[in-house]
């Protein structure tokens, strides 16, 4: 059985640098002196802290617990003492911090209990429960949950194992089929019995011929399932290209693979579903690339939290000219703001940067309406368009041009001869729409709190007035009844049904004054009465009035305390 | 008497309960351009335009009674809306009403609280929690940072913080000159 291949629009050959780094085997990382592990391992979503400062954890315990629905659970890497809990910078163009658990390791490795996960006897939901407490996400770099994009076990046919790495430079994917293809296709077993697809296609670009040699002998003993090796044209492995070439269905504009019954998971992801339901380990380990301006380029099994700093001494120390470290490929990575951060889930590659190897680019200068990024755009976008109305900040305009289809992949900036950063501008234009989206959100809120506010104080005029009508009635009638309360101060004001209204409410705050003693102010601490006399004073200062306790017995009680 | 008392209580329950209703009933049946500008309004509810709440100055605006840069929140991006929307010229923010800030939200500094209640009742849209005399906080989220529980307070004690930017809210920025670097 041989699969036709289609192609997808546009793409560019890139010098794909593969050979820097795809020659060494995997090799583990030491363990570092410190694991900083994010609670939050991508923008999307947080993790509640499951530690405190001081605990003890083990190789695999929980530390965050997943939040909302595209929450995963956060694990310790390895075993030892979390020394704290803290603001830590992030791996984020952002350059911002996030809250982060901070281990000592102990150097014994000893994990936390755990089994295999027998799959094929539990139901779909648990098997899901069981990947999003692994920590499971997408390893491609999105690190979308991927108990969320297994969806609803219905309504996909084909699930496509996305081995095509077609970012220059990256080689993990690559080495991780080379060394363990039997693992993967174990991973991509359950993913297909998990989505309830028949088929399996592995997609693999042509320039990695161990990666597909190694992949077809272990997909042999797997009825459904099929390598197919692809052209290598970057984007080849964005996901609607894959889909694309695949199987030759075209997504349009704002729609998902899913809706089309095909799915993709990284090769990555899928080796890490193996871990997690035959070995029953979460997630706490990657391969990251380490390339570019370096002496030893190469591929490492990672511990989430590792350092950057720590990993890159591993391929020799640092060269005078490297400038920057970027983090996932040229394409589409991006600067690291700080080498204190931590490897993190989404971490695939550290590219080291120099002048040589990344020149800057020159100063952008007007579009010529060339065209040449619109026949570039893999998307089949006209990133020109985009282009005009995001640097107006017309976002509306920009959006009517597919702006969110834009996969951000960076092949119109990489064309373009007047070398404007297009992605740059998508990317301000997107981030841009989603504040307001939240502005309008919070707006509407206080809108509708505003609305219920002004109609609630209405209500209690409202209600105050016929309240107070009803009383009026009422002492009217008491007065005629008899007058028992002749002695009353109320008598006096009798023909004024309001003022025997105040009377007799002042009366009742006395009796209720005399009679109830606050219940929070017993047996406090020398401390807080202190605090309260300091408050107490401080209302009086201001002629605000004063509570009954402090205004009444407030000398006898300090009297006694200083007794 | 006690009849006169059911007679009283029962028409406070049916006043509230028409009222309710009313509320409910009428609420949505306003002038279509009343709403549209109300729409593109913060909804701060600051009162800085003049008028108690954006409504109301969205009602101002549609009369022709007020002019439409006068919303400080809603700053240069809001006034080229309203300009868009109603047609008009674009003009700058009226200075008397005030300037343009960064998003804040109000802090309480809950060891000088005195539990006075008065910026609860000051908050528009009911952002304060705390009761007499007990310590008071500020919602966060539901905080709109219109400033008008600051004055109220008789200890100083409600300071308007910036909002920090956070990895869930940060922006992209403009593209200045270069940065992108291809391989
Ligand atoms: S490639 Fe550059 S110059 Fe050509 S149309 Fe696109 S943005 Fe303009
Ligand atoms: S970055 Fe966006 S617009 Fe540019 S080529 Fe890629 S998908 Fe098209
Ligand atoms: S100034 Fe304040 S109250 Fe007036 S419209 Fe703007 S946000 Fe609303
Ligand atoms: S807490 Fe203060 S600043 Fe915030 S909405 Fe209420 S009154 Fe305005």
């Amino acid at each position: 059985m041989s699969v036709r291949l289609f192609s997808f629009h546009g793409g560019v050959k890139t010098d794909g640098h593969k050979h820097e780094s795809c020659g060494t085997p995997i090799r583990s990382a030491p363990l570092p002196g410190r694991l900083v592990v994010p609670l939050r391992q991508s923008a999307r979503a947080a993790s509640e802290c499951l530690v405190v400062a001081g605990q003890k954890v083990f190789k695999g315990e929980r530390i965050g617990a997943p939040v909302g629905v595209l929450g995963t659970a956060v694990h310790a890497p390895t075993s030892g003492t979390v020394v704290a809990i803290g603001d830590h910078l992030m791996p984020h163009p952002s350059g911002l911090s996030t809250l982060a658990v901070e281990i000592e390791p102990d150097g014994e490795e000893r994990w936390i209990e755990h089994a295999p996960f027998d799959w094929q006897q539990s139901s779909r939901a648990e098997a899901l429960a069981h990947l999003r407490d692994c920590g499971l996400v997408g390893l491609g770099g999105a690190t979308f949950p991927s108990h969320v994009k297994l969806g609803t076990g219905s309504g996909i046919h084909t699930l496509i194992l996305n081995g095509a790495e077609c970012e220059p430079w990256i080689t993990c994917d690559d080495r991780l089929m080379r060394e363990r293809a039997a693992d993967i296709l174990v991973g991509a077993r359950i993913l297909r019995h998990l989505i309830g697809a028949e088929r399996l296609l592995i997609g693999i670009e042509d320039n990695k011929p161990e990666a597909i040699a190694a992949m077809r002998s272990a997909c042999a003993a797997l009825p459904g399932a099929e390598v197919v090796v692809i052209p290598a044209v970057y984007p080849a492995g964005g996901e609607k290209q894959l889909i694309r070439t695949l199987t030759g269905i075209e997504i349009p504009y704002g729609r998902l693979g899913g809706e089309f019954g095909v799915q993709c998971f990284n090769v990555g992801t899928a080796h890490a579903v193996y871990r997690a339901m035959e070995h029953g380990e979460p997630l706490i380990s990657r391969i990251v690339t380490l390339t570019g301006n370096v002496d030893q380029p190469g591929n490492f099994e990672v511990l989430i939290g590792t350092p950057v700093e720590d990993l890159l001494a591993l391929a020799g120390p640092r060269r005078a000219d490297t400038d920057r470290i970027i983090m996932g490929g040229p394409m589409m990575g991006f600067a690291l703001p700080d080498l204190h951060v931590p490897v993190v889930k989404a971490s695939n590659c550290l590219i080291s940067a120099s002048q040589k190897l990344f020149p800057s680019a020159p100063p952008e200068q007007a579009c010529i309406r060339c065209g040449s990024c619109a026949r570039a755009c893999p998307a089949e976008l006209q990133p020109f368009e985009m282009y005009w109305h995001a640097r107006a900040k017309n976002f509306g305009k920009a959006q009517e041009y597919h702006l969110f289809d834009c996969i951000e992949c960076g092949c119109c900036s990489y064309v373009c001869p007047s070398h404007i950063p297009l992605v740059d501008y998508f990317r301000f234009a997107k981030s841009e729409i989603w504040a307001r989206e939240r502005d309008k959100n919070a707006a509407d809120q206080a809108r509708e709190r505003f609305e219920f506010r002004n109609w609630r104080q209405e209500r209690e005029k409202e209600e105050k007035a016929a309240k107070l009508a009803a009383k009026a009635a009422e002492t009217r009638a008491k007065l005629a009844e008899g007058g028992e309360a002749s002695d009353s101060p109320a008598a006096a004001a009798a023909e004024d049904p309001k003022k025997a209204l105040v009377a007799a409410a002042l009366a009742r705050a006395k009796a209720q004054k005399a009679a109830v003693a606050p219940k929070n102010t017993e047996g406090l601490s020398s401390e807080k009465q202190a605090e309260i006399d300091e408050i107490e004073r401080r209302r009086r200062e201001l002629g605000l009035d004063a509570p009954p306790s402090a205004a009444d017995d407030a000398p006898q009680k300090t009297e006694a305390r200083d007794a | 008497m006690l009849t006169a008392l059911l007679i009283m209580a029962g028409i406070a329950v049916v006043l509230g309960a028409a009222l309710g209703y009313a509320s409910i009933r009428f609420k949505v049946e306003g002038d279509p351009l009343v709403e549209k500008i109300d729409a593109i309004l913060p909804q701060t509810q600051c009162g800085q335009c003049g008028y108690p709440g954006c409504k109301p100055y969205a009602q101002a605006v549609a009369n022709g009674e007020a002019d439409i840069n006068q919303c400080p929140p809603g700053g240069e991006e809001g006034i080229r809306k309203l300009a868009d929307l109603l047609g008009r010229e674009f003009k700058p923010l009226s200075e008397e009403h005030g300037v343009e800030k960064p998003k804040s939200v109000a802090f309480i500094d809950e060891q000088t609280c005195i539990g006075c209640t008065l910026c609860i009742q000051a908050c528009p849209v009911d952002a304060i929690v705390g009761a007499a005399k007990q310590m008071h906080t500020v919602v966060e989220p539901l905080c709109t940072g219109c400033e008008l529980c600051v004055a109220p307070c008789p200890v100083d004690c409600i300071t308007m913080e910036p909002v920090a930017e956070t990895v869930e809210t940060w922006k992209w920025k403009y593209p200045v000159v270069e940065i992108r670097k291809a391989s």
